[in-house]
Formats: C-alpha cells, structure tokens, sequence
C-alpha cells in the first residue's frame, strides 16, 4: 500500500489565528483506495487541517500537493472541482430543500437552463439506491433524520466525482445499523479507488475502518500509523499525550490524593440525570471539598454531564439532589440559587462577554443573582476585584480594560473569578485549561486545589488526563455518552488505568 | 490623540462645524436673548426641535443596546397623541390643569401597554424585533386614525400647549421634558446594574444565560422604556401643533432615531450603548436639518445628507470594509 | 464483512408523519387561499354588485405596481434579507420618468432609463450588503434615503406626464366584455409574476436563492454562488421597484417624489401574508400574488361597506401580519 504515490500530500502546513497557531508544520499524506482516520482531541486541530485542505481558510505556510500539481483551493468550490468532496461535522445542507435538491443543488442536470426536475429526482433515486436508501427524493430534507440527512450528504459528496473523501465526524448522530451502513458504503467506495479521509472519536469504529491513522495533538503532528501496528491503548496515550513542558512546571504540585481528604456532606447527587443525545442517565455524588474528575475523550459526553448539573442544558430523565432535597433546574438562574456555579468551555461564545471589561465580567454573575436594582457600590466592586485580579494573578491587571484585549488564559481566570465571588458551594469547571500557556495552567491548578480545600465542591473536566489525576479525589470516566466507571483517585491509579476504561479495552 | 479617537469625537467635530457654518448666513445665530424671561435664539430652537427626536432616540438606544430594534415608535407616537388629544377635546373645560394632566397620563400608558406588547411578541413569543416591532408600526397609525376618526383633532388647551410650546424657567418645556428623560434613563441604567445587564445580554446572550442573567425580563423592559419614552415625544409634538395628526406624528422618526443612536457610537448588533451619543446623534440631525434651511437649500435634501451618513457610518462600523478598503488592521480581532 | 441490510421499510407512522410535515409549509399559503376565499364570499353575500368580474380585475389595475414590487420584495426575503428601499425608488423613478419627459426626452429613451437607474441602484446595495457585510435593514435604509433624497432634489411637486406613450399605456383597456377589462399594467405585472415563479422554480439562481435562506452558510460550502445570488436579488428588487414605479407612473399620469409612502410596508406585508417565510427558505410567488389581492381585497371591501373609514386597512393588516407571523413561528417551530 505504502508504494503507491499519494493522492493527497500535504508539507509543513501552518496556520495562526490571532493568538494561538493551530497548526504547527503538519504532514499529511493520503493514498488513493484507503481509509485514513485523523485523530486527535479537541483542540489538536483535525478540523482547521480539513479547513485548510478544503479551501475554508488559507495556510499561513507550507505546500498542497493533488497528485503532481501544487494546490491551493480559495473556495469549497473550487476544491470540489478539484475532486475533493467533504462532509462537514454538523450536516451542512438545506434542509429547506428537497432531498434531490440537496444532492445536486448547483450540478442539477439542466437543458437550456430549465432544471430537468423529474431527470434529477430520478437520479436522485438511483444515486441513493447505492447507499441502500429508498427516500421520497421530493420531500424537503428537514422532514428526515439527522443520520438521513448525513447519508444524503454523502451521497451528494459521491455524486462530485470525487478522488478524496472527507468524512468529518459523520457517525456523531447515527445508530449502529446506520454506522454498519455507512462503513460498507465506505468500502465501497474505497474499493473503487477514493481515498477517504476519516474523523471520528469513537474508537472501534476507526479500528473497524481506517487503514492508516495520523494523530495530531495541539496542533503538531504526533505521527502516522497503520491501523494494525498501533493498539487502541498507544493511541489514546498518543492522543492524550502528556506535555513535555508543561509537566515540568506542573511536576512539584502535589496530587489530589496525596492530600487528607475530609469529605465534607453531600452536596449535590444525581439520580438517573440524563439528556437524549447527551448522556445516558447516570447517579453520581458530589461532596463538599472534593473534586471530582470527568475523563473521557471528546464526544464522551463530559461536557454534556457537566452541563446537566448547572441546569444549561434541561436533564429529560432523572433529577439532581441539593442538600439531599430533589431539585429541577429549569434555568441556570435555579442553580445559581442552590450555590452552583458553572464556566463553560466555550470560553469566547459562552464565557465572557468580550467588549465588557474585566471588572464588569467579574461582578456579572454576582449582579446578576441579586437583580438589577441592588448594584454592587463601587467600592465593594473594586474591593472585590482587586482582591480577584491579585489571587489570580490577572495580566493585565487593569479592570477597566475590555476582556477581549486578554489573553486565552487571562480570559478563563476571569471567568474563574466571576464565579469565586458568589462563593459557590458547587463549581462545575469545563477545559478552564485548554489552549492557554503553561504557566496559566499551573495557576488555574493551584486554584482548583486551594478553592476544594476551603471546602467548595468542584466538578472538573479536562481533556488532560494529567491534570484529571493530579487534582481529582473521585474520577468519572466516560466513553459513549455513558458513565462507565467511578475511581477513587488512590495511588494504584495511574493513567494507564485510566485510560484503558477510556479505551474500553479492560473490563473492569 | 486620545481625544481624537474618542469614540464621540466625529459627530461632535461634525456638530460644531455645522453650528460654525451657520454663522455665514445668518449672523445672530448664536446669539441668544432674553424675552420676557424666556431664552430665545437658534441654538434653543434647535434644542427645543429636537426634544422629540431624543426622546425616542434614547428609548431606541435601549432596545439596540440588547440587540432589538423597535420600528413602531413613530406609531406609538401618533396614538399617545391622539388619544390625549381625544380626551382633552372632551373635556368640558380644556384648560382644566387636571384634566390635561389625565389625558397625558392616558396617552402614555397606552404607550406602556403597546409596550408590553412589543417586549412579549420579542421575548416571550421568540420573534425577530425588526418583524415584531413592523406589526405595531403598520397597525399603529390606523389605530392612531381610529382614536380621531380620521380627522385632525385640533385642540385650544393653554395647559397642553405648554408641554410642546410653553417655557419655564427660561427653558422650553419640551426640551426640560427630554432633559428629565434623559436623566432618568442615565440614572435607571448607570446607578442601577441595568445598564451592565442590557450591555451584557445584547453582547453575548448565551453567556448571559449561563452567568444567571434573566434576559426575558430586561427586553420586555426595554421595549416598555421605549414606547413610554415615543408616547411622552407623541405628546410634545401634538402640543406643539395644537392637534393630533395621525399621519404626520412621528412621521419617518423610527430611521432618524436609529440614526441617532448609530451617530452616537451604539453598534446596531447590540451591547455598549452611550445615552450622551445619542443625544449628540439627535442634535446633530436636528441641527441639520436647521442649517440646511439657514443655508437656503431645499430642507428635503437632508434625506441625502443621512443617506450619506448612514453609508459612511456603517461602512466604517463593518470591519469587512476596514480590512478591504482602509487596510487597516482592526484593533478588535482578538478573537478567533 | 458486515451485512448489509436494506433498511427496514419506513414505519407507516413515520411516514404519515412526513406527510404531514411536508404538508405543513403549505400551511400559510393555504390559510392565505382560505382567507381571500371567505372574504370575497363575505363581500359577494353583503355587498351588491361585489360579484361583477370587475371587481376582482379592479384589484389588479389598482395594485399591479404592487405586485411588481412586491415579486422583487419576495426574491430578496426568500434569502432572509429585506428592502426597505422600494417605496422611494418607486417615487424616484417617477420623478425621473416625469422629469426627463416634462423636458421633451422621447419615450423610448426614458423608459429603459429608469429602468437601469433602479437596477444600479439594487446594484449598489446588494454590494454594500456582500462584500462590506453591512445588515441589509441598514444598507437599504440608506439606499431609502438617498432615492428619496434625490427624487426631493430634483422637483418636491407633482409632475404631470403628458407624453403619447404614456397616456396610451395608462388608458389602453384590454376588455373581456362589455365593461369587463383590464389595464396593460395588469399583463405587465402578471408578467413578470410568471417570469419570477419560473426562475424561482426552474432555474439555478432561483433555487440558489432558496438554500441562501435555507442556511447561508450550508450553501456556501455546498459551492453555491451565494455572494453573486445575493447581489443579484438586490438588484432585482430594484429593477422591479424602477418596473413598478414606470407603472404607477402609468396609474397616476405624473411623477411625485413624495408617491408611494410606506409602499415598503405594504410590499412585505403581502409577501408575509402570501406566506413567505421572513426568516427565508420557504414560500411561493404564487403566495405574494395571494398576499397582494389580500390587501386589494380588504381596500375593495371597505370602500363598498361605504360606513368603514380607511384606516380600518391599516388595522386589519396589522392583524392579519400579526396571525401570519404567529403562524410561521408556529410552523417553523413544530417542523424543527
């Protein structure tokens, strides 16, 4: 396999966006007739490398090679004409349009300009047939399911003529008879010569798959495999990977369970909490001064638990115990009330309010809670956040300065602050350390320790196993939008344990 | 320098050379003088014409600020009008202090229910502002028509008169109505947390949620501020003319409000808003208006001024234009 | 090797279902259908002599500038965007027309004059609104203003038209039958209403325009030419504005800046009414056309109740927006 030229070659890509690189001198290589499967956690930028390689975004360095010319594509368009044909994560169809509409919307087979509407309809059909689908090709997309609609997207994707495939997460939305489905068409497919190029974080289904794998991780490129020679255990650990640096820096913490944990009372308990498409419902407990660790890769459902206990999103099953009294959080507002706080890991879209200034996002939640009528005086408001910006160290530590001239790391302190001060009984933290410096990092560590000694509970999720192990008592790990394990965080677990139930190699 | 990129620093520079201009063709524009204890001169004329337009303008500003737009100002006006226009006609005595009193307290709480109905059709039924404010602004001047029956209702009240025409304490009473307004909306948004809850929720309305923020209840809010405040500028006008005229009320006042509030520094996708930029937006188109008259050209060329305007404004508001035009990087694009 | 399975046959129940959401975007239209139907039914049943075939043809030699515009107006919200722009193009258009003949300009030179001035113009801000990123509420806004702008420049009174072809085309009658007949505005109009349901339907820019209101950003990366779509609706609805004024120039044998106040109003209402999503995405020409005899309908049924004053229109439109906009919130909400 490896003798063949391939089809796709990509060299040394770069690309930065203002204040971060997501992709730092990357290869990528695709042969024809394979699957390949791009791996890597949130943030290890698969999908900017799709972008890039698709015409989304420009490179900011390094070579496009299709076959023997030198590529670089200004459009999807224009990479479509090329012969490159993609599937993006979320469907990205009309749903408007009718199912033939969709395939062929901007190719529709036309005679002096009148769209030949029954010619398509019926090529529709027979285009469909291919991928086993029997549709009313008339009606409009919206009226079928997510998992249709992904088969209607591919079968738009292989009607273009396409040497490569670009599959971006297309099995988050179906079930397994679909998947099954969906992997003999991709046999298929490869069999008649598309290379095709693979995203998905459900393990088994790449080990079912793909031929080969590239893993990527912050944006560097880690390697490229063959399927066969790299067992599921390597490639988490590849994928989660630590880093060299920050372990440094990180290495004279003391872990979580090196400490005396007093379990303080029960603060919050799930009982069968669950959202359809989310996370199966689940029972877990939370105790005062203790951390507790959701691990998982992305897509395992941590951020979506997470969010059920802060009522962001509304739990369809189950229900949450405060203080050992049932509770149904309809709105964030609720939870608040009850001591719970919660950041979100979409720092930008769900975090800050980037034109406000760091003291105006500091008291947000706080004024919030007490209604517009009753503002914070000023005097307590800089009390508090001078008192906020020293602890947390904030840089620059001007308040009135518009949060969106910080820094990543400086912006998730802010956020980390706006929730301190309401002195919450419960902080529910997501990826508060994603994609921001080592040193930040560290800082936010030492917080999360200090807060769960003082007796805050503290709900944490990460996507670094390190730093799940180092500041959790309790860890949550999930795979598959399920809870498939609790540890208590003894010394005889290690991330090797950890992530063989991520993996679901071991039964434990 | 600083001064300079003051956010207010164009419009007020335009406003000054505006004033400035005057003085070429009418030279006692500034002067002001002294009438029997009222202060008189162009400076107040133009102040007291453009009580109206401030009014309703700061309303406005509060609704952009959390991301709306209310186009049904202009209708609100002409029915606070004409209802207070309707009641004071069928009083027995038109001068009675009390009975004008009622009759505007009337019109502007029927300004405070079309109000609420705005803010629900916003918040609570989930319609875009720009089409839910359209129904109120189609239907409202039939309903204005409805209260005089179609005809102009003209009314001889001496103490209605005084709320558009009248002075004291030197001042016109319109422009200390618009003054008091102001203030009280600095003093709701900047000295309670309103201001930062509608700058936060017209930011970022998903964090808004997640930090607690009833966002449901501050846009009905808004929408009521901004009808009271079209309802009090319907009155003014009304009594300015000395009748309720539901075609002409507010006329068009709904683009000069959005102007108003753009000229002022307020984004039109919401978030940060200036109640001083605003007023400095309402004059500013006011004393255009003015000048255009004192220069001797037609007063309806000042349609293309604002054309002019709003095309400059917006074009230096979209940062697409900055990067393709000025090529000047912008100082915002932190994020990602 | 897995086995692969047919799928199992859709459920009935499932399909049913289907059924009934396909169904359920013709919801609007059909409610538009039914309502026209029981109005005219009433109108026939109350008022004498409302059953004459005149009458309805009446409806369209009154609105069949309307109904042009109100076409282009459907092409620019079928992609989610507005114009607010027609009602003074349509006055500029016949200021201009006015003008140009008042000055002895032939016909023939005029009238594809005008007709290129409304393009330009819908031109002008479709590419403000594309490559500056400016929100189309506000680059029509401007284009509103510098149309009427303009128009005011260049005269503020009526122009009466004398010209042959003119005169000819507004008192040429197609007739039917003895007092059964039709104006040429009325073919023209219907004209261009099947010239627009065939692109809309048959051609690549019409259905491009659909997945533009569909999802912007899913046509984009389905390769579509969104950006070149968008322009083109803008200018479009220009044309059709420019084609709408030459008829109500022909309606109204003159030209006035201050024509068809509001017209913008009236165009989205019927293109709402009609059963156009305002979102995008969904509707039908053939629904405008619905939209427009709607309000043509209302105007006819007042005028012969003869006791019910005009704005009684106005209020009714507002209502029946209101119901309409209720209504695909309704839908939209349920087929999601």
């Amino acid at each position: 396999m490896g003798s063949r030229p391939p089809v796709l070659e990509m060299t040394g890509i770069r690309k930065v966006f203002p204040g971060v690189t997501a992709l730092d001198d990357v290869d990528f290589r695709l042969l024809p007739g394979e699957v390949h499967a791009l791996m890597g956690e949130n943030g290890a930028g698969k999908s900017t490398l799709i972008k890039v390689l698709t015409g989304v975004y420009g490179t900011d360095g390094g070579e496009i090679r299709l076959g023997d010319t030198s590529v670089l594509f200004g459009s999807p368009l224009q990479a479509q004409q090329a012969g490159i044909s993609t599937v993006y994560q979320e469907v990205n169809l009309c749903t408007n349009l009718s199912v033939a509409e969709n395939i062929f919307i901007g190719r529709e087979p036309r005679s002096l300009g009148r769209i030949r509407w029954a010619e398509m309809r019926r090529r529709a059909v027979e285009l469909l047939a291919r991928l086993d689908l029997t549709l009313d090709v008339s009606a409009p997309l919206s009226t079928y399911s997510l998992a249709i609609q992904q088969m209607v997207a591919i079968a738009r994707a292989i009607d273009i003529d396409a040497k490569v495939l670009i599959l971006d997460e297309p099995t988050s939305s179906l079930d397994a008879s679909e998947v099954a489905q969906l992997f003999a068409v991709m046999r298929r497919l490869k069999d008649a010569g598309v290379a095709i190029l693979f995203v998905s974080h459900f393990l088994d289904q790449v080990y079912e798959v793909a031929d080969r794998m590239t893993v990527l991780r912050n944006g560097r490129l880690i390697g490229e495999y063959r399927t066969a020679d790299l067992p599921q255990m390597q490639l988490v650990a590849r994928m989660i990977g630590k880093d060299l640096e920050a372990l440094e820096e990180l290495e004279s913490q003391p872990r979580s369970s090196a400490r005396e944990l007093e379990r303080g009372p029960l603060i919050a308990k799930a009982v069968g909490l669950g959202r359809a498409g989310g996370i199966a419902p689940f029972d877990m407990e939370i105790h005062a001064g203790e951390v507790v660790g959701l691990a998982g890769l992305l897509g395992s459902g941590r951020t979506e638990m997470a969010r059920l206990f802060f009522g962001a999103d509304r739990a369809d099953t189950g229900h949450l115990e405060i203080d050992g009294k049932p509770l149904v959080l309809r709105s964030p507002r609720t939870a608040m009330a009850h001591g719970i706080g919660f950041s979100s890991e979409n720092r930008r879209t769900e975090g800050v309010v980037a034109e406000l200034s760091v003291r105006e996002n500091i008291i947000l939640a706080l004024q919030a809670a007490r209604g517009w009528t009753r503002p914070i005086a000023r005097r307590r408001q800089d009390e508090l956040v001078d008192k906020y910006v020293k602890a947390l160290n904030i840089r620059p530590a001007d308040p009135d300065m518009p949060v969106r001239n910080l820094s990543g790391g400086n912006q998730q302190k802010v956020l980390l602050a706006r929730w301190l001060i309401t002195e919450p009984r419960l902080l529910i933290i997501d990826e508060p350390t994603r994609g921001i410096d080592v040193g930040a990092k560290a800082e936010i560590q030492r917080i999360v320790a200090e807060l769960a000694d003082g007796g805050t509970a503290v709900l944490f999720v990460s996507a670094e196993l390190d730093e799940v192990l180092r500041l959790s008592h309790k860890i949550e790990v999930l795979r598959d939008r399920r809870l498939v394990e609790e540890l208590d965080n003894t010394d005889d677990v290690d991330a090797d344990r950890v992530m063989r139930t991520i993996a679901g190699g071991v039964a434990s | 320098m600083n001064f300079v990129r003051h956010r207010l620093f164009w419009p007020a520079a335009i406003l000054v050379a505006l004033l400035a201009s005057n003085i070429f063709f009418s030279s006692g524009f500034f002067s002001i003088t002294v009438h029997d204890g009222h202060l008189y001169g162009s400076i107040i004329d133009i102040l007291r014409r453009s009580a109206p337009l401030i009014l309703v303008g700061i309303g406005m500003t509060l609704v952009i600020a959390t991301g709306g737009i209310d186009l049904s100002v202009g209708s609100v006006m002409a029915i606070s009008g004409a209802l207070a226009c309707l009641l004071i006609g069928d009083l027995d005595n038109q001068n009675s202090v009390i009975g004008v009193l009622l009759a505007c307290a009337a019109g502007i709480v029927l300004s405070l229910v079309l109000g609420i109905w705005n803010g629900t059709l916003v918040a609570s039924i989930g319609i875009q502002p720009i089409i839910a404010t359209l129904i109120l602004m189609v239907a409202g001047r039939g309903i204005a028509q409805l209260i005089t029956d179609g005809q102009i209702l003209n009314v001889t009240s001496a103490p209605y008169k005084v709320i558009g025409a009248g002075y004291t304490i030197a001042l016109p009473v319109s422009v200390l109505i618009a003054a008091g307004m102001v203030a009280i909306a600095v003093v709701l948004t900047r000295r309670t947390a309103l201001g930062l809850l509608i700058e936060a929720v017209g930011g970022s309305p998903t964090a808004s949620r997640l930090a607690g923020i009833q966002a449901r209840r501050l846009t009905i809010m808004v929408y009521v501020f901004s009808a009271i405040c079209a309802g009090i500028a319907g009155l003014i006008y009304s009594s300015n003319v000395s009748s309720a005229d539901s075609n002409a009320a507010g006329n068009l006042i709904e683009l000069d409000a959005i102007l108003a509030v753009v000229i002022g520094g307020t984004r039109l996708t919401g978030g940060r808003f200036s109640l001083a930029g605003t007023v400095l937006g309402a004059v500013l188109i006011e004393t255009l208006n003015v000048t255009t008259v004192s220069i001797g050209i037609p007063v309806e060329t000042t349609l293309l001024f604002k054309a002019i305007v709003v095309i400059v404004l917006c074009l230096v508001q979209s940062a697409a234009f900055r990067a393709k035009v000025l090529r000047r990087p912008s100082r915002v694009g932190a994020s990602a | 090797m897995i086995d692969v399975t047919a799928p199992p046959g859709t459920p009935p129940a499932k399909a049913r279902n289907r059924v009934l959401k396909q169904n359920r975007r013709h919801v609007p239209v059909l409610a538009t259908l039914a309502l026209l139907i029981i109005m005219y039914a009433v109108g026939v049943a109350n008022y004498r002599g409302f059953s004459d075939t005149q009458v309805v043809l009446n409806i369209f030699v009154d609105n069949a500038f309307l109904l042009v515009v109100a076409a282009g107006m459907t092409f620019v919200i079928l992609t989610g965007g507005i114009d607010l722009s027609v009602g003074a193009v349509v006055a500029l258009t016949t200021t201009v027309a006015a003008t140009l003949l008042h000055a002895g300009w032939s016909a023939a030179v005029v009238l594809p004059l005008v007709l290129l001035m409304g393009t330009v113009l819908g031109l002008g801000m479709g590419a403000v609104i594309h490559f500056f990123q400016v929100e189309p509420f506000i680059a029509t806004l401007a284009g509103m203003f510098l149309a009427r702008g303009i128009a005011l420049l260049i005269n503020r009174n009526s122009i009466p038209i004398t010209d042959g072809f003119w005169t000819a085309m507004a008192e040429e009658r197609i007739r039917f039958g003895p007092g059964v007949f039709i104006s040429t505005s009325v073919v023209i109009s219907l004209v261009v209403v099947l010239i627009g349901a065939y692109v809309l339907a048959y051609t690549r820019f019409g259905r491009t325009v659909y997945a533009i209101g569909g999802s912007a950003d899913s046509a984009l990366l389905m390769g579509l030419p969104v950006g070149r779509t968008r322009i083109a609706v803008y200018t479009l609805s220009g044309f059709c504005s420019a084609l709408g004024g030459v008829l109500y120039s022909f309606y109204m044998s003159s030209g006035y800046s201050l024509n068809a106040q509001g017209m913008e109003l009236d165009a989205i209402a019927a293109v709402v009414i009609g059963g156009v999503l305002l979102t995008g995405g969904s509707g039908y020409l053939f629904g405008t056309v619905l939209g427009v005899l709607v309000l043509g309908l209302i105007q006819t049924i007042i005028t012969f109740q003869g006791t019910l004053s005009s704005w009684w229109t106005r209020i009714v439109v507002g209502v029946l927006l209101f119901a309409f906009i209720v209504l695909q919130r309704a839908v939209t909400r349920r087929s999601r």
